[in-house]
């Protein structure tokens, strides 16, 4: 039956091999990349009163061969021109580099502990770490609502046991985005750290302590420089989507902690502004590939050694 | 140094790293089952969240739909992304590989405001030159999951095939079975557990995605992440403590059983 169905398809030139790759490669070009030139095609159309809310970019009605190539170039001198944006990518990027450091200084132990623990250990904290990834992210966020504001748990006990006389403010503001997001994306950089902490070979330590190095100066020396590619996989996917992110802002950030991903998000459901959403798109874009390509080079890297 | 080798900093720090892991988690279970409204403040044991979150239509009704379309995208993007891989790693150099390798692993990275953004002006586009979407919903939802899901799932089985004997499918082809038998008898049984997990990864995107669903979503269709990302705008609402400690509850179960059955499966083949 299965290799009659192959006949067939083979008669018509299609053989397994072309099936196997054409069916992601077409699904990739259709839904991945053609959309991304089409958001290109939108940032430079006009805004209009219509449905879709925009300007075709070629326009065939003055008749002839070739069509008029209209490009507004106004979102983009728009979006440099008012403050909203300009703040909003500066907020996004400072509050994803620094989530990203505190990422990795909570992490980097974290991950190490768990690569030398004991055998029988080990498996039941990798689970420990992967389990809240599993769960809903938004679930999660929503979660630290109840615990940071004003009449929360937190300061509830902090007033109960005396430490502090009267509520920290711990909500709609930048700690309570930095918690969420250092805490939702903490499960990305313990992974890859874990994964090149656990290939270490731990006797090169030894052979280094034997050698009378100290502890500080045989993590410098191995330890770090073993794990950086690592470090930077994790920080990559730590880094690229915070810059983004929709969902802890606009639940932990309240109205005072302006980030892109919300930007983004209103002008395109509240505005009604789709080719503005879409040039604030594609600056993000130009902006994230270098990460993006960092990212992928140190991928590659990574696997190259595995 | 105490008999785990680990020195005090290192424990502390992995105290310190778990307990900001799970006390989120903790708290959200502990309040599902406070009798008061005011979530912060407890007032004694009750399970009427659960009562009345089985009295709510909309979030059932929700949740009905994020299931199916969960379960649709999972088995969609097996599907897809087994084939991503089989060809990153089978089929050696191609046409469009690097194109390939490259979009696989921009799609784990990209903000979902982006995804969500390009994929439904390619919709509204192609509503108009095509006539096709007619409307969006829950087709529409479940493309814009494959095309990112199944880049997670190319990954976990890639991984897999790549660290996999091929002796065995040669010994198969050797004894003159086509190349459709020898995948269905011999590689996919191998592949079985990063298939399983593949799956498990994509159902469990689909069914949390928000950004994503929210864009590529039509007036008909409201997913469970929308119903409840608009009632917790308005602040702690008791339902959805009970919700998330259901949704925690399973999840920890499916991914205890599935660690334990892909771990009792890894020692059988002893590797």
């Amino acid at each position: 039956m299965a290799e009659r169905v192959m006949d067939g398809l083979a008669r018509v030139g299609l053989t397994g091999r072309r099936l196997v790759i054409g069916v992601p490669l077409i699904w990739l070009c259709v839904f991945f990349i053609l959309p991304f030139l089409i958001v290109l095609k939108i940032s430079f159309a006009t805004q209009m009163i219509a449905i879709p809310p925009f300007s075709p970019l070629l326009d065939w009605s003055a008749g002839g061969f070739f069509p008029s190539l209209h490009i507004d170039w106004t979102n983009y001198q728009y979006m440099f021109s008012d403050s909203l944006y300009i703040v909003a990518y500066f907020n996004s990027v400072q509050i994803a580099f620094f989530a990203t450091c505190i990422c990795t200084l909570i992490a980097y132990p974290m991950a190490y502990g768990v690569a030398r623990s004991p055998e029988k250990w080990r498996n039941i904290l990798l689970l420990l770490i992967v389990l809240p990834f599993w769960t809903s992210l938004l679930l999660r966020v929503y979660a630290w609502i109840g615990l940071l504001k004003t009449n929360g748990v937190i300061n509830n006990f902090l007033l109960s046991i005396g430490i502090i006389s009267e509520p920290l403010q711990m909500m709609n503001n930048s700690f309570s985005v930095y918690v969420g997001i250092v805490y939702s994306y903490l499960p990305f950089m313990l992974l890859p750290l874990y994964a090149a902490l656990s290939r270490l070979d731990f006797t090169l330590l030894e052979a280094a302590s034997d050698l009378g190095a100290s502890r500080t100066r045989a993590f410098l020396t191995i330890t770090l420089p073993l794990s950086i590619p690592g470090v930077v996989a994790g920080a990559m996917l730590v880094f690229i989507p915070a810059v983004g992110e929709f969902v802890i802002p606009s639940l932990l950030g309240g109205t005072g902690v302006t980030m892109i991903g919300r930007v983004i998000w209103d002008e395109f459901f509240s505005n009604q502004a789709w080719p503005v959403a879409s040039a604030v798109a594609v600056t993000l874009m130009m902006f994230l590939v270098v990460p993006i390509m960092l990212y992928q080079h140190f991928q590659t890297r990574a696997e190259g050694r595995a | 140094m105490n008999k785990t080798g680990l020195s005090p900093f290192i424990l502390a720090c992995m105290v310190f790293g778990f307990t900001f892991l799970y006390a989120p988690i903790v708290m959200l279970i502990i309040f599902s089952f406070n009798a008061s409204r005011l979530v912060t403040v407890w007032a004694g044991f009750s399970t009427k969240w659960y009562g009345e979150l089985m009295h709510d239509d909309q979030i059932l009704g929700a949740a009905y739909l994020s299931f199916q379309i969960a379960t649709i995208n999972a088995f969609l993007s097996v599907i897809v992304g087994t084939m991503a891989a089989f060809a990153l790693v089978r089929f050696g150099r191609f046409y469009g590989r690097s194109l390939m390798i490259q979009s696989i692993s921009s799609r784990l990275v990209l903000p979902d405001v982006i995804l969500g953004l390009s994929i439904l002006l390619l919709f509204v586009s192609l509503q108009g030159l095509i006539g096709w979407p007619e409307r969006r919903g829950m087709m529409t939802i479940i493309i814009a999951h494959v095309t990112f899901s199944s880049a997670y799932v190319a990954i976990v089985v890639q991984s897999r095939l790549a660290g996999l004997d091929r002796s065995f499918e040669e010994a198969a082809f050797d004894l003159g079975a086509g190349p459709f038998t020898v995948f269905r008898t011999v590689t996919l049984p191998m592949i079985a557990p990063s298939l399983v997990a593949g799956w498990l990864l994509a159902f469990i995107l689909s069914f949390d995605d928000l950004v994503i669903a929210s864009f590529a979503s039509g007036p008909s269709a409201t997913t469970l992440p929308m119903v409840i990302f608009s009632k917790v705008r308005l602040g702690i609402n008791p339902e959805v403590n009970a919700l998330a400690t259901l949704i925690v509850v399973a999840v920890a179960v499916g991914v205890v059983l599935a660690g334990g059955m892909l771990q009792r499966q890894a020692k059988m083949r002893g590797d």
